[in-house]
């Protein structure tokens, strides 16, 4: 990603590396976000209240642990436009949405950075599984999610045209919790059919995105090897490493690219390490640094990132100058994995729900 | 440590997702068992070759069941890539379950008369029709002519791990004629997989069988895409569904053991049998009565049972003595427990085991807890305790006179009547609560293969179809 790795150096001096980039990076969002002139209302009236100030405490990634845990409270209901920096008054605005079965939805605003994390995910696609010039069908959640318009500039970024269909997530978590699960197939049925129609109709469609359940009904259906798809990025709901093996093997029929990603809208895009026989279909993802960082922390004490190889919940954080997000504690939880060759910096895998809550999460299901 | 495969058509598959199951005892781990996702099931499912089994006569396939119930009790067969004798299915049996060694060869060995019997349980299906007819597709009988098709191309079967003898259920689904897919109860892969090996040792094809040990999702997706199943489980995994003809559903019991008027002053008789219907097998079956439903002398018939109930304590599974199950999880025994207690603290119940042991309800060996004999006396018949089934040998005693008896019992798998009272017998064959009627004093648990309850295996898998045939000119 922003770090490309060099041959020259070893992976312990590239992880040094990485690690004075993030703080580098660190003290140059936190000073863009809490300077008058640029900052966003939320997070300077914010400042007001912590009785210190963070451009004068933060001088690393690390330090950001003198935040406590950002609220996703905050970004349900208004005014969205204290999300605003100030630096980009004036500029077009897009408002993303993520969770909002019931009750009032999250919101991050977004002027450019869902152009620039895919750009940047786009470097590291094969042209040969996700070839340039090639169409692609966008077979996930549509609305007011990040993803939709993220695929869309993803295939217009490698010059192709995006197919898309309506897919209202929201709808099968009602369906799911209501136990109405015939209308959720029927309503599956419903978005395959329109995704086949558009994969039979446009000769070019090559790339394809969709979610993991989405991915099995549709090679229920078609073989998408003889549709002429040659690469698939799927995400969006936890992806096992069975559901990995899986895919590769049989539903891909070991011809088609397989790329898993991890991310949300708060975040950005995760990317899988590449493919390792070593790592048994394990899936292993490793943020965006330095614009967004993964850790695995102890549920108990979410400042204490646990050990390599054990499991804690998935804190996020995000640093972009749009939008500054420290310390959030996702919903997942994961095991922490060791800086690779492809990125210095931990990874997380075998992604799930968190299964601290109480109630358990609906999802997996689109 | 051994490793349960998948099998999908017959072959087995090792997954990267294993769960391992632990000796309820020692906590030690006694085998990984490969997890199935749930698309596994839905396109394995739609690949399966549904005629494969028509190239048998029904007659050669009760031939091979028969063949195969020799082989379940007396061959070493394969469990993925290790071998099994009979010996080592009932440890791994008791190790996982709980369940006490005794309990284990009487199950294995009614799951072998399943197989071993098949023709008869075919029989009693069919209600006695030459079964070359479904080899020809029609053919006479009682001097007309029926013409059946098979509308359950795929069975599936949603199992659970409380009691081996329910395999019984779904072993004729292959003699006659159709693939089955089997997802095991968490605890208690071994008897499925066991049966699919000996009728395959027997000579049935390997791509008949699918089993896939799986979560909730992956039962789900198998439920809704084989063509007819059964679905074991309590309520809260049977409501969805309920109102779905293509699935049978087999749940809660809620069996009962009724004394007529006629009957309800000789009860003193009948307190050996209704012991043995509450408490054989553990309690763990839908065919244990939980309730005991009596004109009069409600109190003192419960005082009799609770004697008798009461002396039964927790014992080690390998003890031949050992007739209650332990529970692997004590938390599970704990919330069965405090339910019954929270049910206490509604007037007009009483605990009367607990009182004659003068002890908890649940007790201790090791690591794992047992739930001792419980029977309760209900003052009233709609009191919260009155109707409920456990996973222990666990039973209500409640007043009630035989005129409302038949209405008020409620949905009941199993009744057995003590009576000679036509016009109450009359009343219960009515009843659309009462799925198994026995007249007299037949244990509730006792079942005889031509009588098929919860549904027709028969008539679930096919279609009786107009057919004339006239020779073509």
């Amino acid at each position: 990603m922003t770090s490309a790795p060099t041959k020259s150096s070893t992976l312990s001096q590239r992880v040094v590396d990485a690690k004075e980039r993030l703080d580098a990076h660190t003290r140059e969002i936190v000073a863009w976000h809490f300077d008058p002139k640029t900052g966003c209302p939320f997070w300077l009236d914010y400042a007001k209240t912590l009785g210190w100030d963070p451009r004068d405490k933060i001088h690393g990634y690390d330090d950001l642990d003198l935040f406590p845990p950002f609220e996703d409270e905050w970004l349900r209901g208004g005014p969205v436009r204290r999300w605003i920096p100030k630096a980009y008054d004036g500029r077009p605005v897009y408002t993303f949405e993520t969770g909002g079965s019931t009750g009032v939805p999250k919101s991050r605003i977004n002027i450019e950075d869902f152009r620039i994390d895919y750009e940047l995910f786009s470097e590291t696609l094969s042209d040969d599984a996700f070839p340039k010039g090639a169409d692609w069908l966008m077979l996930g959640p549509s609305g007011p999610r990040r993803l939709r318009l993220a695929v869309e500039h993803l295939c217009q970024h490698r010059g192709g045209i995006c197919f898309t269909v309506d897919m209202d997530p929201r709808w099968v978590v009602k369906l799911v919790k209501s136990g109405r699960m015939n209308l959720m197939h029927e309503y599956k049925n419903h978005v395959i059919d329109q995704g086949l129609t558009l994969l039979k109709a446009h000769d070019n469609i090559q790339c394809l995105f969709t979610t993991p359940k989405l991915l099995e009904s549709l090679c229920e259906k078609v073989s998408i090897r003889r549709q002429g798809i040659k690469g698939v990025f799927c995400g969006g709901t936890q992806l096992t490493a069975q559901f990995h093996r899986f895919a590769k093997e049989e539903l891909l029929e070991g011809a088609v690219d397989f790329v898993p990603t991890y991310g949300n809208t708060l975040m950005g895009l995760a990317c899988h390490k590449p493919f390792d026989p070593a790592d048994n279909y394990s899936v292993i993802y490793y943020p965006p640094n330095p614009r967004a960082s993964t850790e695995v922390v102890d549920p108990e004490d979410s400042k204490r990132v646990v050990e390599y190889g054990e499991v804690g919940r998935a804190r996020l954080t995000t640093l972009t100058k749009e939008f500054f997000m420290p310390r959030f504690l996702e919903r997942d939880e994961g095991v922490r994995h060791p800086p690779c060759e492809a990125y210095p910096w931990d990874g997380i895998g075998d992604v799930r729900p968190f299964s601290g809550f109480a109630t358990p999460i609906v999802e997996g299901v689109y | 440590m051994v490793h349960i495969p998948i099998l999908r058509a017959g072959k087995p598959y090792e997954s990267i997702e294993k769960v391992e199951i632990v000796h309820h005892a020692t906590g030690d781990p006694v085998a990984a068992v490969s997890q199935a996702n749930s698309g596994m099931l839905s396109r394995d499912i739609g690949r399966m070759d549904d005629t494969v089994l028509e190239r048998f006569t029904v007659g050669e396939l009760i031939e091979v069941c028969k063949k195969a119930a020799i082989l379940f009790t007396a061959a070493t067969l394969p469990v993925g890539d290790e071998s099994q004798s009979f010996d080592d299915y009932i440890t791994q049996l008791s190790a996982t379950t709980g369940m006490p060694i005794t309990y284990c060869r009487h199950n294995a060995s009614k799951i072998q008369r399943a197989m071993g019997e098949v023709d008869i349980i075919l029989r009693g299906l069919t209600r006695g029709f030459d079964l070359s007819i479904l080899d020809v597709g029609h053919g006479s009988h009682a001097g007309g002519h029926l013409s059946f098709s098979r509308v359950g191309r795929i069975f599936g079967a949603v199992l659970p791990s409380n009691s081996p003898g329910v395999h019984s259920l779904w072993i004729p689904t292959v003699a006659l004629k159709t693939p089955i897919v089997l997802k095991p109860g968490r605890e208690e892969p071994w008897s499925p997989l066991r049966i699919i090996e000996s009728l395959c040792a027997a000579g049935m094809p390997r791509e008949a069988f699918g089993f896939y040990p799986t979560d909730h999702a992956g039962a789900a997706e198998l439920l809704r895409c084989v063509d007819r199943a059964m679905l074991f489980g309590g309520g809260a995994t049977t409501r969805p569904w309920q109102d779905d003809p293509h699935v049978e559903i087999h749940g809660p019991g809620y069996s009962k053991v009724l004394l007529g008027d006629d009957c309800a002053d000789n009860w003193e008789q009948h307190v050996d049998m209704m012991v043995a219907s509450i408490s054989a097998n553990g309690g763990r079956s839908c065919i244990n009565a939980s309730a005991i439903w009596t004109p009069r002398h409600g109190r003192k018939i419960a005082e009799a049972i609770a004697q008798q109930m009461a002396k039964v304590t927790a014992l080690p599974a390998d003890d031949p003595d050992a007739a209650l199950a332990a529970f692997a999880n004590p938390a599970v025994a704990e919330s069965i427990s405090a339910s019954i207690d929270h049910g206490l603290r509604s007037e007009g119940a009483v605990d009367l085991t607990q009182k004659l042991r003068g002890s908890p309800r649940t007790a201790t060996i090791g690591r794992c807890s047992y739930l001792l004999p419980t029977l309760i006396h209900c003052a009233d018949r709609d009191h919260v305790l009155a109707n409920r089934e456990f996973l222990f040998p666990y039973a209500s005693v409640v007043e009630c006179d035989c005129a409302t008896m038949p209405a008020a019992i409620g949905s009941s798998l199993v009744v057995s009547a003590i009576t000679n009272d036509q016009a109450f017998i009359d009343a219960l064959m009515t009843s659309p609560h009462v799925d198994r009627l026995n007249i007299g004093a037949i244990p509730t648990f006792r079942i005889s293969w031509d009588q098929p309850h919860e549904g027709n295996l028969f008539e679930h898998l096919y279609r009786q179809r107009a057919f004339q045939i006239e020779p073509a000119a």
